[in-house]
């Protein structure tokens, strides 16, 4: 179904998982390239939320393989999912109101100072390196074009929303990610601010790194993405490229599952209500 | 607004970087530091005024050394309040270690450090305790050091059976601990001067201290960042009953004996009141040692010039109260809140 050439960068094949007796994910298959946007669409309840906790580690799956750039590797704990590369930037943006851009960005991996002695690095405890962490940050903005956060050093809690979520993103990309997953990242902001946030979201693509976009937001989604995952009622209705298919199309098998001749069989789609 | 004539355009822009002149040096300072500095000074001023003795080196001795036991615990008090919990089982804590100390000194055939190693292990104790108590019986903080309060407290009576235990001023450790004196400062003065670094250092220049701000700031983004939330708690709880043991070892040494409720009781809600009025937040995330070794040389200083002028020490209550009252309704002001149901 592919038309894309090389290995995948992230790669999930029949991932399973239920709360309790609640079915949520149906050997769901994901497929993330490098370079491009992904876009996971469905409605509320289809289970995107779910398929990347299972990504990032917040709850393992019940069954299925997580394959990345290759090989099969599990995930437990969100560390895990940091070390291979994957990063997640969560609706509610999971920063910390009374710290700095800065800190919110090294949040959890803080640098710190070496000391020249080795001796002295066994002994005293490490402290941190602001200004390491400070300079880093600042480049990192830089790097993906930000102007609209003005000092690093500002606190989260005086940003605006498309500010928060920059920052929120930009943290995602400090750490040499290889998978960015955004979720939901325009649905709080204004119009000026989507516009910045979603060149952003282009910008990561075009620096190499694999994109997924869980979005509602059609508009969203054509704008920036290259493919376009649909999920309906914990099933993969369709995996397409985003200029095979219509927005009609795509709110069909949202809603519906299915769309013409793409999407679920008419019996699969029927049976999962 | 252009009708009416307007100053200059320079100076007007005089004016601005003025301002912002000044409001740089109150950011640094912190203006919840900056009003305690102001109240502190008032206060000093106030009652050295009126009596010539108060701000005497004696006297300001006297000061510190009455100072040191609220202001160890209000200074773990700070940390436990920057992780957006509360401990209100310290002055309980204080008085079993206390007991315990001059117990283990006495049984031990009066070896020091045996005391102090025994109080400062079931300091620990009783703070992993609370820790696992919040943790894994899901039991909100304030409850559950409610809970333990009353419990330590019992315990405390129950092993000393209600009464001060041991001797311990002769042993010259414990005197030096009480009554020593380094480079002509109270040895006490210089263990609160250690824990008020200690914990600074902690708080400001260590990724622990930065987590411990995180997950009091929005424990779902420092779980999400990978932070194990559940030990921070249980060690944070850890410090505070091992800072605990350690105003319970100083109360030992000042009393001369262990005393499992008088000169410990009511000790937690000083630390909260100077933790507080030293500007942490009670939801978290907020707060350091500057404010709170402010506040408690403030409320140290108050309850000294009321005594020194002879002021009935019920007084001393009011003025305390009084104090954080307002303290928090100008904290409140001036994040500017709607005052709209419960407060945040």
């Amino acid at each position: 179904m592919t038309s894309e050439t090389g290995t995948p960068l992230l790669e999930l094949q029949r991932i399973n998982k239920s709360f309790g007796a609640v079915h949520v994910l149906h050997d769901v298959d994901f497929t993330v390239h490098p370079g491009q946007v992904t876009a996971l669409v469905g409605d509320n309840g289809a289970g995107k939320s779910t398929l990347i906790k299972c990504v990032a580690g917040i709850y393992p799956a019940d069954s299925g393989t997580i394959v990345f750039e290759g090989a099969p590797v599990t995930v437990n704990s969100p560390r895990d999912a940091a070390a291979l590369g994957i990063e997640v930037v969560y609706q509610d943006l999971a920063l910390s109101d009374n710290l700095d851009v800065a800190q919110n960005m090294f949040l959890g991996r803080e640098r710190k100072r070496k000391y020249r002695l080795p001796l002295l690095q066994k002994l005293l405890p490490r402290t941190l390196d602001e200004a390491a962490m400070e300079e880093a940050a600042r480049e990192t903005l830089a790097r993906l074009s930000v102007r609209t956060v003005a000092s690093v050093r500002q606190q989260v809690a005086s940003l605006s929303g498309g500010q928060r979520q920059t920052v929120a993103i930009a943290k995602a990309v400090l750490w040499e990610s290889k998978v960015v997953i955004l979720d939901e990242p325009t649905a709080a902001l204004g119009v000026a601010q989507t516009e910045q946030v979603l060149a952003l979201v282009r910008r990561l693509a075009e620096a190499g790194h694999g994109v997924v976009l869980i979005s509602h937001n059609m508009n969203d989604v054509f704008e920036v993405a290259d493919r376009i995952t649909a999920l309906y009622l914990g099933r993969v209705a369709a995996d397409v490229k985003a200029s095979d298919v219509s927005r009609s199309q795509v709110v069909e098998l949202i809603t519906a599952g299915r769309s013409g001749d793409l999407g679920l069989a008419p019996s699969t789609a029927a049976e999962s209500i | 607004m252009t009708q009416t004539s307007a100053p200059p355009e320079g100076a007007r822009r005089a004016d601005v970087r003025q301002g912002t002149r000044l409001r740089q040096a109150v950011g640094t300072i912190g203006g919840q530091n900056l009003s305690l500095v102001i109240a502190l000074v008032a206060v000093l001023a106030l009652f050295g005024s009126l009596n010539s003795d108060y701000l005497g080196w004696s006297n300001i001795q006297v000061m510190a050394q009455s100072a040191t036991v609220v202001g160890l615990l209000a200074l773990v008090q700070t940390v436990v309040i920057v992780c957006g919990a509360l401990d209100i089982s310290t002055g309980s804590q204080a008085g079993l270690t206390s007991v315990v100390s001059a117990m283990a000194f006495t049984s031990a055939g009066g070896n020091a450090m045996a005391g102090i190693g025994a109080a400062l292990a079931v300091g620990v104790a009783c703070g992993v305790v609370n820790g696992l108590i919040i943790v894994y019986g899901r039991v909100n903080p304030v409850i559950a050091t409610l809970a333990t309060l009353a419990a330590f407290k019992g315990v405390a009576q129950l092993i000393s059976d209600g009464s001060a235990q041991g001797y311990v001023l002769g042993d010259d450790i414990f005197i030096f601990i009480g009554r020593g004196k380094i480079a002509g400062v109270p040895v006490l003065m210089w263990i609160l001067l250690a824990v008020a670094i200690a914990v600074h250092i902690l708080l400001k220049y260590t990724d622990v201290g930065r987590n411990i701000y995180a997950i009091g700031g929005n424990d779902t983004a420092a779980r999400l960042a990978g932070i194990d939330i559940n030990k921070y708690l249980i060690s944070v709880y850890a410090l505070a009953g091992l800072v605990a043991a350690v105003a319970g070892i100083i109360l030992t040494a000042r009393t001369g004996s262990g005393q499992p409720t008088s000169g410990s009781e009511g000790l937690e809600l000083k630390a909260i009141t100077a933790a507080a009025l030293g500007g942490c937040a009670l939801k978290g995330g907020r707060g350091g040692v500057g404010g709170t070794l402010l506040a408690v040389a403030l409320l140290g200083a108050l309850d000294n010039g009321l005594t020194v002028q002879g002021v009935n020490s019920f007084w001393q209550n009011v003025a305390q109260g009084t104090l954080l009252v307002c303290a928090v309704v100008i904290q409140q002001r001036r994040s500017g809140e709607r005052p709209v149901g419960l407060p945040t």
